[in-house]
């Protein structure tokens, strides 16, 4: 059966120039678009469009377009990712939408995700609370064998699943605190689950604890916003378990 | 230590011990107080009243639970200004994942009521029962004793003849009920002591305490408004 076309849809989009410019929105018409088509070649469509009329095209962030690399980032209708459960913007389907809807579309509005140009915001906060701490030292010497260390089949599980965080930052963009709790607890406890990750467990919950509210993200209130909007379906348990593991740190000191 | 202080999960640390604590407060004031509706002769009730304002670890805790309510007050309105400045520009298309109703997404506003609620009722009772006095104290009443205060005459005294504070009495203990019904849980996982299993146990137990002391503390109000 071949999919729907949406003859008039109205994409009302966040502009911006450059970090500086005070930004605002635009509305454009799109017609003939098929349901089966992503949000995403929608979006390509709509800027081979305003190229055609001269005009500068929407610049947005993806790389992979198949839910794995947390690139896209876009806050469709009220909601990051769009108005679908457990995807990224790159797997939503025009099917999500009605014929002469007005779609708007924001970037991640957070103070530590600055908005670069359009819908692309700059997440590079990510990657120094990462390098704070969320990795596991390796020293010289031979690298022992996976499999010799035993790992209880729930604890590989429970840090897989934590593990399953792509860093797209929909958690920051979805807490009315713009909080980065969700993450920087996924990134917490993937490794506080496994043994290799439990010798430097104290420091790792402190500097990337310290780093993220140096940044600017906000505190966690326990909304589980963060949890409805992950496309990896993360739950806010890991953020209990960054909790303990900060405590438990801190009052160690 | 003063880095714990400022660090964000240290902040909500303070905010989640203090919470816990105002619960336990309100579990022993609403039992206390739900001596005025088991007793319509008044006898039980200030007998209570009385023991609660001579018993030396009611004395102690007096202060202590002061502080609890300064401390929770003053670093909830540091968070969320905090929380606030994290983003400087919304969205225009709202965020629509939580009902604008939640109470998680409410706390300030419902704690901001209950402080204003709180404010009225220390003016009500317990100024007046430690402070400036009132004719109503001094009312001969069954059983009381040569300088005992008739508590239970100012309590119902306003329950009977001013409908407004039953009504104001019975929002505030809805306030409080929604608080707490998002508080209770929250306080645990801020402080650790939760996991994929207990959050349904933990978030049960927040809507079943939450009720207890909202109804609880609304039922007062009601049995004077109604009976009397
Ligand atoms: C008897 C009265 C009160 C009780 C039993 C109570 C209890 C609680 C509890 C258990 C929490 C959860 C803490 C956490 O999430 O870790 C909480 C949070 C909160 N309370 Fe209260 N509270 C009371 C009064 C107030 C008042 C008067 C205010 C403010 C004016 C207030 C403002 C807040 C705020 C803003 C939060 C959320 C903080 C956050 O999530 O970061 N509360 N309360
Ligand atoms: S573009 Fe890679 S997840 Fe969407």
């Amino acid at each position: 059966m071949a999919d729907k076309i949406l003859k008039k849809i109205y994409v009302k989009v966040w502009r911006q120039n450059n970090p500086s410019d005070k930004g605002r929105f635009e509305t454009y018409e799109v017609e003939n678009i098929s349901q089966g088509s992503s949000f995403l070649e929608m979006i390509d469509i709509l800027n081979d469009q305003l190229i055609r009329e001269g005009k500068d095209p929407i610049a947005f962030d993806h790389d992979c377009r198949e839910g794995i690399c947390g690139m896209c980032s876009m806050y469709i209708n009220g909601h990051a990712h769009g108005p679908d459960s457990e995807i990224t913007t790159c797997q939503l389907h025009m099917r999500k939408f009605e014929d002469g809807e007005t779609i708007t579309v924001e970037p991640w509005r957070a103070g530590a995700f600055p908005v670069i140009k359009d819908l692309i915001v700059d997440r590079v906060a990510f990657d120094k609370i990462q390098q704070a701490g969320g990795y596991v030292s390796v020293n010289t010497g031979g690298v022992p064998d996976g499999n010799t260390i035993p790992i209880a089949q729930v604890d590989a599980e429970e840090a897989m699943d934590a593990a399953a965080c792509i860093g797209c930052g929909a958690c920051v963009a979805t807490c009315k605190n713009s909080s980065a709790m969700l993450f920087v607890a996924a990134k917490v406890s993937q490794f506080a689950k496994l043994p290799q990750g439990k010798v430097e467990a104290k420091r790792r919950a402190k500097a990337m604890v310290a780093k993220m509210d140096e940044l600017g993200f906000g505190g966690c209130t326990n909304t589980g916003a963060c949890e409805l909007a992950c496309p990896k379906n993360i739950s806010i348990s890991h953020i209990a378990r960054l909790n303990r593991e900060y405590l438990k740190a801190k009052f160690s000191d | 230590m003063s880095s714990f202080m400022k660090a964000s999960i240290g902040r909500k640390f303070f905010m989640s011990l203090t919470g816990l604590f105002l619960i336990v407060f309100l579990f022993v004031h609403l039992t206390l107080n739900l001596f005025l509706t088991f007793d319509d002769s008044g006898v039980l009730f200030n007998e209570a009243a009385h023991f609660m304002a001579t018993n030396p670890i009611i004395k102690i805790m007096e202060p202590v639970l002061a502080l609890g309510f300064v401390i929770h007050i003053i670093w909830s309105g540091w968070i969320t200004l905090e929380n606030m400045k994290a983003r400087p520009k919304g969205y225009q298309a709202g965020d629509n994942l939580l009902k604008w109703y939640a109470p998680a997404k409410n706390m300030f506003i419902l704690g901001g009521m209950v402080l204003i609620f709180l404010i009225i009722h220390l003016f009500n009772f317990y100024v007046k029962m430690r402070f400036t006095g009132d004719p109503l104290l001094n009312q001969p009443g069954p059983g009381l004793e040569d300088g005992v205060h008739n508590s239970y005459a100012l309590v119902a005294n306003l329950f009977i003849h001013y409908p407004v504070y039953d009504i104001i009495y019975i929002i505030g203990g809805i306030l409080v009920g929604l608080h707490i019904s998002h508080g209770f849980w929250s306080a645990f996982q801020t402080i650790g002591l939760n996991n994929s299993n207990w959050m349904k146990r933990l978030k049960f137990l927040a809507h079943l305490v939450a009720f207890i002391i909202g109804a609880g503390f609304a039922y007062i109000p009601l049995y004077f408004l109604i009976k009397f």
